[in-house]
């Protein structure tokens, strides 16, 4: 009778092994998406909340590898587009302490708010931040936007 | 208590089993579709040269490649370098021409995908490269008035059924460059300004040419992407698209833990980007700055894309118009290697600074301080067996 409590030990000790196998598994796998993964929306308020400001590609989707035109568009909280905004672009990837690979520069203004941002470029795939420095009339405000390729 | 000591001997076994087998989370999947030859794009025209898909001129282009009379005393052509048995490079830790370089020659597979050329990226476009070579005193060091004559006397016919009417060159000197010796510098701007331009002409239209060839110069299908197709498809791999256990070991680090792929990405393993990884100068060799000094030279080249030279609009030089100029990041940065084809081709780096794959990775597992600006690269943790397994990995990208 002593051998089953002898093979009970040893299941439970094979178990336990088996536990701390899987979690060393699971605990050093890379991970698939992002730790709680930043915050990829479109429209935000800037960091002194003076203006709300979306960014999205000029043509609807990211192409990496490839220059594209994306457009800043800039409203006040209550709506009114803002005009006449001096912006200055800056970015890189936090993760690989790189900046962007191209400077993207704000070249037209298309009205109702909305600038076109030429030059912009995402190498990689990965996390990558876009920085815009922008002064108006109503005052000067930042806004930070991460795009998840 | 049979069973006990059965389920348990099973349990182990479906344990080890499972180390064994290829098995890729979803998001390796994924990147490793996006690594294979067959995610390649096409080739997009060149409207900043509107002969890069003619025909003729490809192969005028080809004829000049290899013709050792583009140079100044007739022993070198771009092929000297390029050799089209290997890959087209010289394996030589830095090339030699009429004298000895200081970079490593860069094979050309799929080159015509870039945006910048050189290892700086010091040129915009490929045929504003290929005019380099012709005049650098260390590789063909020739002139531009004794191609545009030699251009006349070997292949004027050819070069006036592409390019139209070859300008009159009876005044124009034998010798004469705005690069050359002081004697060709005076000559050169003795020149009126007219038949200066129609020189540059000519020898825009050499490179476009010689650009027109090389872009049929492309990357090959390797072990790698049969391995990668068969994955995509679900299908079963055989054959030698089996990867053995220390290949998928080297693939899945090389896409996870090692984190080559954030650099060595897409089908052509290559940002197409400029990075500072830390690796050392080589002593004896002039100071190297890398990309930081290149912007300077790719902007006050005559032939880049703002230049005169170039065909179509001026929405094509978009990656000059709003390249990076000043970043600290740009110090001893270089343009990210292909990693086809590498296995078979040491050495390695921009001026041939490790001799084997093993060294290569043993640089970036140690991740030494860049000597002048700072390095992109965090030293990793790889055991013996890892190192190996990514040397191993690598080598499918030859075969
Ligand atoms: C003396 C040897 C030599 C000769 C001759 C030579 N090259 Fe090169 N080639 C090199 C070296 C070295 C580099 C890298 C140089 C650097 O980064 O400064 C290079 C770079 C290049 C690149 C850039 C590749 C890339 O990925 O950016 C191209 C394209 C190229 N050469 C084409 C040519 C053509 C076309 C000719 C003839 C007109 C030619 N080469 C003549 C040695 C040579
Ligand atoms: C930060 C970007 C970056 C990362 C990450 C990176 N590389 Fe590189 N790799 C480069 C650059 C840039 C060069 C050329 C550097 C030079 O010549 O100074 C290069 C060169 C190489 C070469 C030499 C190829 C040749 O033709 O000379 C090999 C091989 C290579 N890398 C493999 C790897 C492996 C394996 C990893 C992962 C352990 C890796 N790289 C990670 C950017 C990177």
């Amino acid at each position: 009778m002593a051998s089953i409590w002898r093979y009970l030990l040893a299941g439970l000790g094979l178990a336990a092994l088996l536990v701390g196998i899987l979690a060393v598994v699971f605990l050093t796998a890379p991970r698939s998406s992002l730790p709680a993964g930043p915050d990829v929306s479109r429209t935000k308020n800037t960091a002194n909340a003076l203006f709300v400001a979306s960014f999205a590609p000029e043509r609807g989707v990211v192409r990496q590898g490839e220059l594209q035109s994306w457009l800043l568009t800039l409203k006040t909280k209550a709506g009114v587009p803002v005009e006449g905004a001096a912006i200055a672009i800056s970015g890189g990837m936090p993760l690989h302490s790189h900046g962007l690979p191209t400077s993207p520069q704000a070249t037209d203004y298309l009205g109702d708010g909305r600038y076109r941002i030429e030059g912009v470029k995402f190498t990689m795939s990965g996390w990558w931040q876009v920085h815009f420095a922008i002064s108006a009339t109503a005052g000067s405000d930042t806004v930070l936007f991460n795009v998840v390729l | 208590m049979r069973w006990l000591s059965r389920f348990l001997a099973l349990m182990v076994a479906v344990v080890l089993a499972g180390c064994g087998k290829p098995d890729f989370s979803d998001a390796e999947k994924k990147t490793i579709a996006s690594l294979a030859l067959s995610a390649l794009p096409p080739l997009k025209p060149d409207t900043t040269n509107r002969f890069a898909d003619v025909p003729a001129a490809a192969a005028l282009g080809s004829t000049l490649f290899f013709d050792q009379g583009m140079s100044r005393d007739g022993t070198v052509s771009c092929s000297t370098c390029h050799k089209i048995d290997r890959q087209f490079q010289d394996d030589l830790p830095q090339a030699v021409g009429v004298g000895h370089t200081n970079r490593r020659t860069m094979p050309l597979a799929g080159v015509a995908r870039d945006p910048w050329f050189f290892w700086d990226g010091r040129r915009d476009s490929l045929w504003a490269q290929a005019l380099t070579p012709l005049e650098n005193p260390l590789e063909q060091a020739g002139n531009r008035t004794a191609y545009a004559h030699y251009i006349k006397a070997r292949f004027g016919e050819r070069y006036e059924r592409i390019f139209g009417p070859l300008p009159d060159l009876s005044t124009v000197p034998a010798n004469a460059s705005p690069l050359g010796t002081d004697a060709e510098k005076a000559a050169w701007n003795a020149m009126p300004d007219d038949e200066a331009e129609d020189v540059n002409r000519v020898f825009a239209n050499i490179g476009k040419a010689i650009a027109a060839f090389e872009r049929s110069i492309e990357p090959a299908q390797t072990r790698f992407d049969r391995f990668a197709l068969d994955l995509a498809t679900g299908a079963e791999t055989k054959g030698d698209a089996v990867f053995s256990r220390e290949e998928i070991l080297g693939l899945k680090l090389f896409i996870g833990k090692a984190n080559c792929v954030t650099c060595h990405e897409g089908p052509r393993f290559t940002d197409s980007g400029f990075h500072n990884t830390g690796v050392p100068p080589v002593a004896d060799l002039p100071p190297d700055r890398g990309r930081i000094d290149a912007v300077r030279q790719v902007d006050a080249d005559p032939f880049n894309c703002f230049g005169a030279f170039r065909d179509g609009a001026a929405a094509a030089c978009g990656e000059l118009r709003f390249m990076v100029r000043d970043a600290p990041e740009l110090v001893r940065a270089y343009k990210t290697p292909s990693l086809r084809g590498a296995a078979t081709r040491p050495p390695y780096m921009h001026a041939g600074q490790f001799s084997s794959l093993d060294e290569v990775v043993a640089h970036y597992a140690k991740a030494v301080p860049s000597v002048e600006g700072t390095s992109e690269v965090h030293p990793l943790e790889l055991s013996d067996r890892e190192r190996a397994a990514l040397v191993v990995f690598l080598k499918t990208l030859s075969e």
